[in-house]
This record gives structure tokens, C-alpha cells and sequence, in this order.
């Protein structure tokens, strides 16, 4: 019979139809308010309405997710885990990772730590080889994906500041990841601190290569922590050091131009 | 055009035979490719076509997967890389032909194989090589007023910093700047020198301003029967029309309602994907490989990393190679999901159809995000395996998938639509591409399958795992958009049957990558073909590596373009509401078709 093909389609149609009316008893409304009932909605299993009405409602967002990289520090000494080592830099793909490695003032040599941190957002493309790569777990992917703003050509390049986040932070969005790694740490930990026992000879070596990050870390300030965990004085002096360079950049570019020009 | 005919051919499938063979019949013309690391043989330009021909007619390689071409700047000559195929499966036959680079000319293989139409125009437009009796040699990914090739080595693009990455201006002195502020908008064109681009109405109105792409199309009048003289009028569908899946479009000659002639432009959001390539490190290719079918970013990871792990010459472990299946079989459901539902939409069934696609659609990409952090952009894939192992819970949510869910969806799906009268007129005997036009163009996935040709590079040259399994390759025999339809729902079925042997085989446990992961590889020097079973067809990487950081050649052989070469010869005699359903049945994304 004509026709025929379509009143069975029609039939599936009108199945999903009172299926959601059927589910929507079943649950008897918490269906849409109950927040743990989102996995049930949206899972294999799930029948009738299956949209989410963000932002009102938020579906969890799994550990793996990768949203735009964050640095780490830690909660108590307020050490930034990164050395400036500079390979997420060199893995990037699309390149949006400047590093301004860290020097002593006093000595002119290099220290394990970065001056200056950039990632230009509007060019991550989330790929999380940056985390994947980093030797000291020191930059890690957020989940944080709601980073929308009205200015792009200013807001838009992440500094150190804005790239700062404690440990905890990353322990509470990836836990599974966080155990991992802190139980290689301590193994790590552990064996380094048998080794000496064992191979007199290289310890002195490895000694000064312990104390030498422990050294240059700031001392605790007595002021009281921000939320980014630097001290307000921490936070404006390396404001003021960053504006600073970065108005001797623009008068060194000015001038570069204008050289260019008159050539 | 001349199609292979249809006489028996002596079979030999050993690449190194059909070069002995052909040696012998070309003395002087056959010299073998004997750098370290690359396969085939070179054959002299002036005999180009005759080893062709004698390739596709006596030794039955009908199919032309893919065409590109090299640019070896220091050795001085371009080279242009041919694979083809037999349609009865086997590995391919590797051949060359070189020119100079000032002078790069060769003769068209077009007339052999008509699949090389576009992916000549490809290789003039972005490596600037001619082909001599080329029908319509135009550019066909950048503009007419574009200058220069971009894919030789000699030249650079607008914010070009460094020959390859990672760019020393990022550490340790990392100063950061934003590539617009270093390059303004506007600053950053150039025009061929004899070229204006068309600012007013008078310009934009002349024919010439458009290179030719309505030149191409054909502008005649009609007479009928009684002496009524009509014209043939040019109609653009696109570039920005919902129906067209993305940015692409199609310009038309109609006659009444009638197509006579159709032309697909394409290009607008051409990002010269291949350039960008060769100046990342191979690692850096991976996430971008994403981008080319956004749709299928897992199998388009799978292609890749095969091409390189073929020139490094590792194999992943065990249990990679299963989540490799795993998430790739997953990535097919996708897609055929997504293109059965926007297929209802170019029908006029507007969203119930595909919402209840997409709904299925969900939750795998759910055990995407939950395996590799995100939905479509997955970067899972690594050389020598995968990113990270399966997170607790997902290899349950598979089962559970694959057993039970999917089955009943597909089957629910194909309750809904199959025998649906308006779908049945709407489809049937529309779009219709014969067997052998469909080989000879160089069609490849549903399109190639629809038109009874049981080719599936899975099972004609299986890669990773898939000896392994048990599936049939979908197979339908009229051809039509309504087959091809038809063969979707197949292949779901088929990809349900693999995920769910591969879910019972998969070890419990074990290494996901070999050795330790890098961030910079080592790649031996040479070139390597890889190629999978994309859902949109054979998905082929062409790589070139000399050694460096760096890959000296990315070609991609992207499926969703080269299927449109067939789209001409598809739509002739229907009606301009079919244009819209069969591009829908050829299920192209843009990302990949523009690259």
C-alpha cells in the first residue's frame, strides 16, 4: 500500500513523542532538576528529552577534557612548578607559546624559572601537547570553557598572572591524573633519596642540583595570598616589571620602524 | 573520455613484476626510483601516457587513488607521484614523472584516468606544474587572483617567520607579538603583477574577472522541436547556501529546470593545509589533521600516523591497535549518522531525521571527550600509538554502545526512513553513476561501493587490525542517491559488528604507545603512502621526509574533493532540487574538500 513507509516512520516519530512524556512521569519532574540525574539523561540508556539547558544546566565535564593550558604552582611555598625549560614552547603547533626564560640578576645565568609567560588563547587550538610533553608536570589543560570577552585584540594573551593556578586547583579538575603523577613523584622522590646511600660519590653532585630551585624560590610573603597565591606587593611589582619591558619593547619596535622607513 | 574496457588483462599484483613488465616494454622509459627510503619507478614525460594507459588497460590498475606532486628545490626538478590501483585490491603501483622546475610541464593524465582532473588543477594551482591537454586547467583552491604557488619551496606566506617550527622567537627570549599587528589586514595580498583585482561593477560583471569559471560551463541555446529558441542560464547555488554543507558552490547551466552543465567551485576556506604541514614538525601535524574532516578527526589522526609510522618503521602494541579500531569504527557510525541525517535535510525533512542521528551521535562523542578530552578535535592518535589509555568506565560505555544501543538505533533509523515513498521518489534513480565511472573518476567509500564496486581499502590492502575481523564490505548495485543511503546503513551495521568484536578481543591491559612518547621524532629519510578507509572514502597521506624535524612533502589525498569530480556527471539531466540531495549523498566536508 502507498503510503505505507511513511505511517511506519511516522509510528518512530510518535514513539519518541510519548516516550518523553512516559519518561517525564517516570521521574516525575526531577528529571530537570536533579543534577545527578544529567548522566541518566544524556547516557545510554536515555529516553525522551535529551537536551541540556545550559548554562542553567551543566553536564559534568569528564577529567580528560582539554580546554586552554594553565601553569601550576604550589599551594604552600607558592613555587611555580615551571623551569622555562621551553618545550611546551617548541611542541606547539600553532605556536602561541612565548617563554621568557628566567636569569639571576646576580650571576647573569639562567634559573629555573620563567620571567615572562605568554599564550595567545586566540590561537591554542587545545591540543594539549604542552601538558602531555611537560617533564615537570607544570602546565597542565583546564576546563575552563567559558572564556568569551568583547575585546579580542587585548584581552586575549594570557600572561604569567592570568596563566597562574594553585595545585589544588589542578587536583580537584583532574584527580585521577593528579594521583598518577604525585605517585611517580614520590617514587622519583624516593629513589633519589636512596641513591646517595648507596653511590656516595654522586652525591655531592646531585646535592646542589636539589637546593639550587629551593633557592630561588621566593620567600612566603607575609601579606595575604590572592586568589592566583602571590602576595599583592608579588603581584604589583611583577606588573610593574612587565609593563616596564614591555614599554622598552614598543619604543625598541618604534624605533625599529621608524629606522626602516628613513632606510 | 575513454574508459578502461572491459578485457581480460593479465593479473600481476607484485609491484616489482608490473615494473619489470613495463621495462620491458618501454626500454629506455622505466628508470627505478633508487633513493633510499622511496619505492616505484620514474618514467620519462614523453612516454607518460602510453605507460599509463598500458598500466590501466593491460595490467588492470584502474584506479588512480592519487596524484601530487614534490617540489625538490635543491635537486632542481618537480616531480609529480602517481598510486594507482587495481579495483580487485593490492598495493599500488608508485610512478614519477619530472620537469624542470622553471619550465614544470608534463602531459595530462586526464584522458587516462579522469580522476586526475582536480587533483591536476590542485597540483598546477598550489605547486604550479602544467599539464599539457588538461581540459579545464584553472586554479581550483585559491583564487584567480592569487599569486604565486605556494606549495614551492621558494615561496612564502604573508606572516611567514621561519622555514619550519618551532620558531626561535618563542623561547627564550619569547617577546610576544600578535601576527595581525606584524602584518596588517590589507597589507598582506599580493597580486600577480598582470592581474586586477575587480573593485567595481564593470569588472566584477566581466567574465574574465572570474578566470574562467563560467567559461567552463556551457553557454549555448537551445532549439525544440517547434523552433523555440531558449537559453541556457548560469545560476550560482553557494557559496553561502545552507544546502551546501559549508562554504562551497556550485555554478549551473540550466536549461527550464534542467541541468546541462555544472561546475563545483571550491576553496573558501582553503587554509593551505599542506603548507602548514611541511612547516610543523611531523607531531605538530597531528591535532591539525583534526581539522581536515571535522567530522571524523579519529580517522583522520589513523591516516597519518600510519603514513609515518610506515616510515619509521614502528607498530603500536596490542591493545593500541584495538582502541585504534575501537575509536575509528566509532568515528564511522558518526559520520554515517551525520550524513544519513543532513541527507533528510537536503530532502526537506528538516532536523527530526537528523536530530535523532545526532542524539546517537552524542553519546560517542561522549566517549570521545571522555578518552581523548575532546568532542571532535580528538589529537588521540600518536606515533607508535595512542595519546592515553581508555579512562575507567569507557570500555563499559562501549559495550554498552555497541551491544545494545547502536544496534537498536540503526535499526530504528532504518524503520524510519527506508521505505519512506517521498524518500523512495526523491531518490531513486537520482544521481546515478555507473561502475566503471565511478572507478574512473576515482571515487572512493559509499560513493564507489553504491555503484556495485565492493572496494574497501580495509579489506583490499588491510591496514592496522582488520585481517582480524569478520565484516562484509557493504556492497549496492544501482548507484543512485538512494543507494548510497542504503549503503550507510550497511556500513553502520558492519562497524557495529567490528566494534563488537573488537570490544570482546581487546586485551584487559597493556602498553598504548611503543617506547616512551617524544615530542620530536626521528623519521628516516623517504616517502610513504597511507591510506585508510575513511567513512568518506579513502582518506591517502603522502609523506616526504629528508631527515629534518620537518616534513619536506604533506599531501593529503582527501576524499570528500576528489569525489566531487564525479558530481558533474551525477547531476546532468535533473532537476536544481537535486543538486542539493546528491552533494548531500556525496557527503563532503568542506574542511577537508577546501584544505
Amino acid at each position: 500500500m502507498y503510503g505505507l513507509g511513511i505511517i511506519r516512520g511516522l509510528g518512530v516519530t510518535l514513539k519518541h513523542f510519548v516516550e518523553s512524556y512516559i519518561e517525564d512521569i517516570r521521574w516525575f519532574g526531577r528529571k530537570y532538576t536533579r543534577s545527578d540525574i544529567l548522566p541518566v539523561r544524556q547516557g545510554p540508556k536515555g529516553k525522551g528529552i535529551f537536551t541540556v539547558q545550559y548554562p542553567e544546566e551543566r553536564l559534568p565535564i569528564p577529567e580528560q577534557f582539554r580546554f586552554i593550558p594553565f601553569l601550576l604552582y604550589e599551594d604552600e611555598t607558592k613555587q611555580i612548578r615551571c623551569t622555562s625549560c621551553g618545550i611546551c614552547a617548541k611542541v606547539c603547533p600553532p605556536q602561541c607559546i612565548w617563554i621568557v626564560r628566567g636569569t639571576d640578576p646576580r650571576t647573569g645565568r639562567p634559573k629555573p624559572e620563567p620571567e615572562e609567560f605568554y599564550i595567545d588563547v586566540d590561537i591554542c587550538m587545545n591540543c594539549g601537547f604542552c601538558a602531555e610533553f611537560c617533564p615537570f608536570d607544570a602546565i597542565k589543560m583546564d576546563h575552563d570553557f567559558e572564556l568569551a570577552t568583547y575585546d579580542r585584540t587585548t584581552t586575549n594573551i594570557f600572561d604569567l598572572q592570568r596563566l597562574l593556578k594553585p595545585v589544588s586547583y589542578y587536583a580537584s579538575i583532574r584527580p585521577t591524573d593528579y594521583a598518577r603523577e604525585e605517585a611517580a613523584r614520590a617514587e622519583k622522590e624516593g629513589a633519589k633519596a636512596k641513591r646517595p646511600a648507596a653511590e656516595p660519590a654522586a652525591a655531592p653532585a646531585a646535592a646542589p642540583a636539589q637546593a639550587a630551585p629551593a633557592a630561588t624560590t621566593p620567600p612566603p610573603s607575609a601579606g595575604t595570598p590572592t586568589g592566583r597565591g602571590l602576595s599583592p606587593e608579588e603581584i604589583a611589582r611583577r606588573k610593574a616589571e612587565m609593563e616596564a619591558r614591555r614599554r622598552a619593547r614598543e619604543a625598541a619596535r618604534r624605533a625599529g620602524e621608524g629606522g626602516g622607513e628613513q632606510a | 573520455m575513454t574508459i578502461a574496457p572491459e578485457v581480460p588483462h593479465t593479473v600481476i599484483t607484485d609491484p616489482a613484476q608490473v615494473q619489470a613488465v613495463l621495462a620491458e616494454k618501454f626500454p629506455g622509459a622505466i628508470t627505478p626510483d633508487t633513493r633510499p627510503g622511496y619505492s616505484g619507478f620514474i618514467v620519462s614525460s614523453d612516454k607518460l601516457v602510453e605507460v599509463a594507459t598500458t598500466l590501466r588497460d593491460e595490467l588492470g590498475y584502474t584506479y588512480l587513488s592519487s596524484v601530487t606532486g614534490v617540489d625538490y628545490i635543491h635537486d632542481g626538478f618537480m616531480e609529480v607521484v602517481y598510486h594507482a590501483y587495481r579495483i580487485e585490491g593490492g598495493p599500488a603501483v608508485v610512478f614519477k614523472a619530472r620537469c624542470p622546475r622553471d619550465n614544470a610541464v608534463l602531459p595530462s593524465l586526464v584522458p587516462v584516468w579522469p580522476g586526475a582532473d582536480f587533483q591536476e588543477r590542485e597540483a598546477w594551482d598550489l605547486l604550479g606544474i602544467r599539464f599539457a591537454g588538461h581540459p579545464n586547467l584553472r586554479r581550483i583552491l585559491l583564487w584567480e587572483g592569487f599569486h604565486g604557488h605556494p606549495l614551492r619551496k621558494d615561496w612564502k606566506e604573508a606572516y611567514y617567520e621561519q622555514e619550519g617550527k618551532p620558531f626561535d622567537s618563542r623561547w627564550p627570549e619569547g617577546h610576544v607579538f600578535r601576527a595581525e599587528e606584524k602584518t596588517p589586514f590589507g597589507d598582506n595580498v599580493a597580486y600577480p603583477p598582470d592581474w586586477m583585482p575587480p573593485d567595481d561593477l564593470d569588472r566584477l560583471t566581466q567574465v574574465s574577472a572570474y578566470g574562467g569559471v563560467y567559461d567552463a560551463v556551457l553557454q549555448t541555446v537551445d532549439e525544440d522541436t517547434r523552433g523555440l529558441k531558449t537559453d541556457h542560464i548560469v545560476v550560482n547555488l553557494g557559496p553561502q547556501h545552507p544546502s551546501t554543507h559549508g562554504v562551497f558552490r556550485v555554478v549551473v547551466t540550466l536549461s527550464g529546470e534542467t541541468i546541462v552543465d555544472l561546475q563545483p567551485v571550491m576553496g573558501y576556506l582553503h587554509r593551505n593545509h599542506e603548507k602548514i604541514g611541511e612547516r610543523n614538525t611531523f607531531i605538530m601535524n597531528i591535532p591539525y589533521t583534526d581539522r581536515l574532516d571535522y567530522i571524523c578527526s579519529m580517522s583522520n589522526n589513523l591516516g597519518y600516523v600510519l603514513a609515518v609510522e610506515k616510515l619509521m618503521g614502528i607498530k603500536p602494541p596490542e591493545r593500541a591497535e584495538y582502541i585504534r579500531v575501537l575509536m575509528v569504527e566509532l568515528t564511522r557510525i558518526v559520520n554515517h549518522l551525520w550524513a544519513i541525517g543532513f541527507l533528510l535535510n537536503d530532502l526537506g525533512a528538516f532536523f527530526t531525521p537528523a536530530l535523532y542521528a545526532i542524539e546517537e551521535r552524542e553519546l560517542i562523542l561522549d566517549v570521545f571527550e571522555a578518552t581523548a578530552g575532546s568532542r571532535m578535535m580528538c589529537n588521540y592518535m600518536r606515533f607508535g600509538g595512542v595519546a592515553r589509555d581508555l579512562p575507567a568506565g569507557v570500555y563499559e560505555r562501549c559495550r554498552e554502545l555497541a551491544f545494545e544501543r547502536l544496534p537498536r538505533a540503526i535499526d530504528e533509523l532504518d524503520n524510519y526512513l527506508t521505505h519512506n515513498e517521498i524518500i523512495l521518489s526523491r531518490c531513486k534513480g537520482v544521481g546515478y553513476l555507473p561502475p566503471e565511472m565511478a572507478i574512473a573518476y576515482s571515487a572512493a567509500g559509499p560513493v564507489l561501493r553504491a555503484s556495485g564496486v565492493p572496494y574497501d581499502v580495509r579489506r583490499a590492502e588491510p591496514y592496522s587490525i582488520y585481517d582480524r575481523f569478520d565484516f562484509d564490505v557493504a556492497v549496492r548495485y544501482n548507484g543512485d542517491v538512494y543507494d548510497r543511503y542504503l549503503i550507510r546503513v550497511d556500513e553502520m551495521r558492519q562497524s557495529v559488528r567490528i566494534l563488537q568484536q573488537v570490544l570482546d578481543q581487546m586485551p584487559k591491559s597493556g602498553e598504548i604507545i611503543a617506547g616512551k612518547p617524544q615530542y620530536q621524532v626521528r623519521v628516516p629519510p623517504g616517502e610513504a603512502y597511507g591510506r585508510v578507509e575513511n567513512p568518506k572514502g579513502e582518506l591517502g597521506f603522502y609523506v616526504v621526509s629528508n631527515g629534518k624535524p620537518n616534513p619536506w612533502r604533506y599531501h593529503i589525498r582527501a576524499p570528500s574533493f576528489i569525489n566531487l569530480t564525479a558530481m558533474s556527471e551525477m547531476c546532468k539531466g535533473h532537476k536544481v532540487a537535486d543538486v542539493v540531495v546528491i552533494l548531500g549523498s556525496i557527503d563532503i566536508v568542506l574542511g577537508e574538500t577546501d584544505r
